[in-house]
């Protein structure tokens, strides 16, 4: 059992935007949220998988909506809660704990933020071990979880329940309310007991955003290469490895919106005129040198900033920026058949099949 | 009459940088730089500017009439936010309620800053959704409670911010209309006018332009008192962050859109002295070296938020490298250490030239028979000179390499007063240029100021072709430049950039267009 006090946010907003892999949305304004929240209710409990008995009830909480509107229309004090609480009137049951469903960008905060607000305590796990696109892309339901009964809330207190038998249709009919809710809503769901989120949920991943924080500032601090101390610290966790697949600069850069997703792909190029092309939707999805595969979805890909290493979202990459990507292997649990049927690179309509980052030159 | 008659048509500029130090003043025919004067700003910027642009008068020989336009650059406003003097207390109403209250105006502002700017803030009903919906209908009793006890309270600057503003402004024009009942005289900033999308930043340059508000009305009171003693009829522009101009009674309204306009005036006097449009530019002064990239003209954006002050704002602002590294540098063990730390504006004091006790950078300079300064006798026996002038440049060349854009070469362009710190003629790959007058660079920049506009907005593609809308979206931006003083003949699109928006529907997307052109009447190329 950890607390998560003020002190700790800026840590797991950083991890959080490496975990984020390009999207995710920036945690910038959610960890302000959560700052005000904890410094008005005091510390959040968090628990790990291993501490929680096996008949609590657990909700994933965290936003849906578009990252561009969320800029925009902050979220209401009360609005995150009104999804939790609208679901426990629903269930007739109170949660006992919150999870993330989503450890990458913004959506990390959301349960941070709602157990202060509810004066619960929270779980350290998640669904999705980095950031996805959709919400049935997550180890939960992978594993047999439903995101149903689920909750959605406005900043105007309304909520809404959602009982759909099929997370991708889930997704799908969420979505149009969220769009009516003014493109950000606040959701509770996947309640599930402690024993399933033992089996379903990735571990550890909150704590993770920290430690990855803490040790890209601490780096900084102290002047040492932040990506050879990256890479060291993450091959002691369940992400096991990782490592730099480029360094260079940023010479081109391609946008576009097809199907309501920012699709596109960043060539960047070294001092050599070698060049790694990187696709994304939303987040980084594959990494191509000369044709041959580098790092392929659900292992992770993060573009930082050569200088400072900075993770840099997808929207913020520019032309001319100098930068360094690191590849990271997806924990073990992300990369069964089951899990690449749904977030692997069949997921989002790449050919090549999965191949372990380790395994690739 | 003995002179000749003035000519048919005033054609000559006078460019003023107003700096913490240094006030400096050009006087410009086209690129052409006629007479140049530097003087100690002290505490009376009237003083300065006359002292300044009178002298460039009196050394080109010029009358008042033919002087087209003064243009002036300036950091006192961004001064006044570092050293947190001389503020406004402001009042904030945010209009977005019951959204966006779970983080209040100000939240991430130093604390330090917040104590003297926070005048209180009312999160009131209104603001609309991204596609123009209202959140909730505007509750014209709720602002007129707030602007009462605003009064009560005694402040006189307000700052206004809705929800998605720059889509549609009107929700932040009513509320200012109805709060101008109780507060008639008060400074009122709309967020709309200063910042785009992103709301806790464009709140806060709001605020911050609210802030300065008092001090605006007197500094450009002594602007204009300057250039009414100099005898000058001449049109006063001020340079904004991105390099354009704006009028003086514009920036009266609008201090906070001077920030960082320094950086980018050095940057575009660099372009115009060396007519280059595609470069490196080293802005070496006496503490620290600036560099930054000029494409077509202007400087490389930052893409990040920029912090003023500690605030975070999404200004316009040019992506610079800052590097310890100056004229007033101290240097340490045989030059093996340059700098951070600078003697700075006690140079003249403590510089060995000038016979004080502290190795610098102009003393190795100097040495080397590349700066004229001081006694030069007084470092003829100097150690390791090239060691240390190898070491500065191999800094500077580091540095270079991470602003460079790709792997193609390009030219560095040396301005600033502690340029000649760095010697050869190529570094990085590309050729050093030294253009005549770089020390001013900084008033030529603002005396070739141009005139701009911009469009920031959501655009949905639904039953309109992105053709359309980028169409639309450069309309925007060319008539806002023309409302600004822009030759419609002269304008060119300097920058586009679109997000998908991913989510929406109807493939909504953000374009941004920012377009510049000649100050009417001038007909001045960018760089040429």
């Amino acid at each position: 059992m950890i607390k998560i006090g003020l002190e700790d946010l800026d840590d797991i907003a950083l991890g959080a935007t490496f975990l984020g892999t390009g999207g995710g949305g920036d945690p910038y304004i959610a960890s302000l949220m959560t700052r005000r929240a904890i410094a008005e209710n005091g510390p959040v409990t968090m628990l790990s998988l291993d501490e929680i008995d096996d008949d609590v009830l657990v909700f994933a909480c965290g936003n849906m909506g578009a990252p561009t509107v969320a800029i925009e229309k902050i979220m209401g004090a009360d609005q995150p809660p009104a999804a939790v609480l609208a679901l426990e009137a629903h269930l007739g049951h109170q949660a006992d704990l919150l999870m993330a469903f989503e450890a990458g960008g913004s959506n990390s905060m959301m349960p941070i933020y709602n157990a202060a607000m509810l004066g619960k305590p929270m779980v350290d796990a998640d669904g999705m071990g980095r950031a996805f696109p959709e919400m049935q892309m997550v180890t939960f339901s992978v594993y047999g979880a439903s995101s149903s009964p689920f909750a959605l809330a406005s900043e105007h207190g309304d909520t809404t329940i959602l009982d759909i038998s099929d997370d991708k249709r889930a997704e799908y009919l969420g979505r149009g309310i969220v769009i009516r809710m003014g493109a950000r809503s606040a959701k509770a769901s996947f309640p599930m007991d402690g024993k399933t989120a033992k089996r379903v949920a990735i571990p550890g991943t909150t704590s993770l955003c920290q430690s990855i924080g803490a040790n890209l500032r601490q780096s900084r601090a102290e002047n040492r290469d932040p990506f050879a101390a990256l890479i060291d610290m993450l091959s002691g966790t369940h992400y096991g490895h990782a490592k730099i697949l480029f360094n260079g600069k940023v010479t081109d850069l391609i946008r576009e919106t097809r199907d309501g997703w920012a699709i596109g792909k960043v060539v960047i190029t070294d001092q050599q005129d070698a060049s790694l092309e990187v696709e994304f939707q939303n987040e980084f999805l594959v990494a191509r040198q000369d044709g041959k595969l580098r790092t392929i979805v659900p292992d992770l890909i993060c573009i930082l900033d050569s200088e400072m290493a900075q993770p840099i979202t997808t929207e913020r990459l520019r032309y001319g920026q100098r930068v360094t990507v690191m590849a990271v292997s997806a924990p073990s649990i992300m990369r069964t058949e089951a899990a690449l049927a749904i977030f692997g690179p069949v997921g989002f309509g790449l050919t090549e099949p999965f191949v372990p980052v380790e395994n690739l030159p | 009459m003995s002179r000749a008659a003035a000519p048919l048509r005033p054609k000559l500029r006078l460019g003023i940088d107003v700096g913490g130090t240094n006030t400096d003043a050009v006087l410009m025919d086209g690129d052409k730089v006629l007479a140049w004067h530097k003087v100690a700003t002290g505490l009376h910027i009237t003083d300065a500017i006359v002292a300044a642009a009178g002298a460039v008068m009196e050394q080109g020989n010029a009358v008042p009439n033919q002087v087209f336009a003064v243009m002036l650059g300036t950091t006192q406003f961004t001064n006044a936010v570092i050293e947190r003097r001389r503020l406004n207390k402001v009042a904030v109403l945010r209009l977005a309620a019951p959204a966006t209250t779970a983080v209040p105006p100000m939240s991430d502002w130093p604390e330090d800053l917040r104590e003297v700017v926070d005048g209180g803030h009312y999160l009131l009903r209104g603001g609309l959704e991204f596609n123009g919906r209202e959140i909730s209908a505007l509750d014209e009793a709720e602002i007129l409670a707030a602007a009462r006890e605003i009064r009560e309270l005694g402040f006189d600057a307000v700052a206004i911010t809705s929800v998605f503003s720059p889509l549609d402004a009107n929700m932040e024009h009513r509320a200012e209309a109805i709060a101008r009942q109780e507060l008639p005289n008060a400074a009122i900033t709309l967020s709309h006018r200063i910042g785009r999308i992103g709301l806790l930043e464009r709140e806060n340059a709001a605020i911050l332009n609210a802030a300065l508000s008092s001090l605006a009305a007197r500094v450009l009171d002594a602007f204009t008192q300057a250039i009414d003693d100099l005898g000058l009829t001449a049109p006063l522009y001020i340079s904004q962050n991105d390099g354009t101009l704006m009028t003086a009674a514009h920036a009266v309204r609008y201090p906070v859109l001077t920030f960082a306009s320094g950086p980018t005036n050095s940057m575009r006097g660099a372009a115009v002295l060396s007519g280059l449009n595609d470069a490196l530019v080293a802005d070496i002064g006496g503490t620290t070296t600036d560099i930054g990239l000029l494409l077509d003209g202007f400087p490389r954006e930052a893409a990040m938020t920029v912090e003023v002050g500690g605030v975070r704002t999404n200004f316009r602002m040019p992506d610079l490298l800052t590097l310890g590294l100056g004229g007033g540098s101290l240097v340490r063990d045989g030059g093996k250490h340059i700098g951070p730390d600078s003697v700075g504006f006690e140079l003249e004091q403590r510089a060995l030239v000038f016979g004080g006790d502290s190795l610098t950078m102009s003393d190795i300079a100097v040495s080397a028979g590349q700066m004229d300064l001081g006694d030069p006798a007084n470092v003829a026996r100097l150690d390791s000179v090239q060691a240390t002038l190898a070491r500065a440049a191999e800094m500077i060349e580091a540095a270079l390499e991470r602003v460079r854009p790709s792997a193609t070469t390009l030219p560095v362009i040396l301005v600033g007063g502690g340029a000649p710190v760095l010697s050869g003629n190529s570094i990085s790959g590309g050729k050093i240029v030294r253009p005549g007058h770089g020390q001013v660079a900084n008033a030529i920049g603002a005396s070739i100021a141009m005139v701009g506009g911009e469009c920031d907005r959501i655009f949905s593609l639904d039953g309109v072709s992105r053709k359309e809308a980028v169409a639309a979206a450069k309309d925007e931006a060319k008539t806002q430049a023309v409302e600004a003083g822009a030759e419609a003949a002269s304008i060119r699109i300097v920058e586009m950039d679109e997000i998908p928006l991913s989510y929406l529907p109807g493939n909504a997307t953000r374009l941004r267009v920012k377009v510049v052109g000649d100050l009417q009447g001038t007909g001045l190329e960018i760089g040429a």
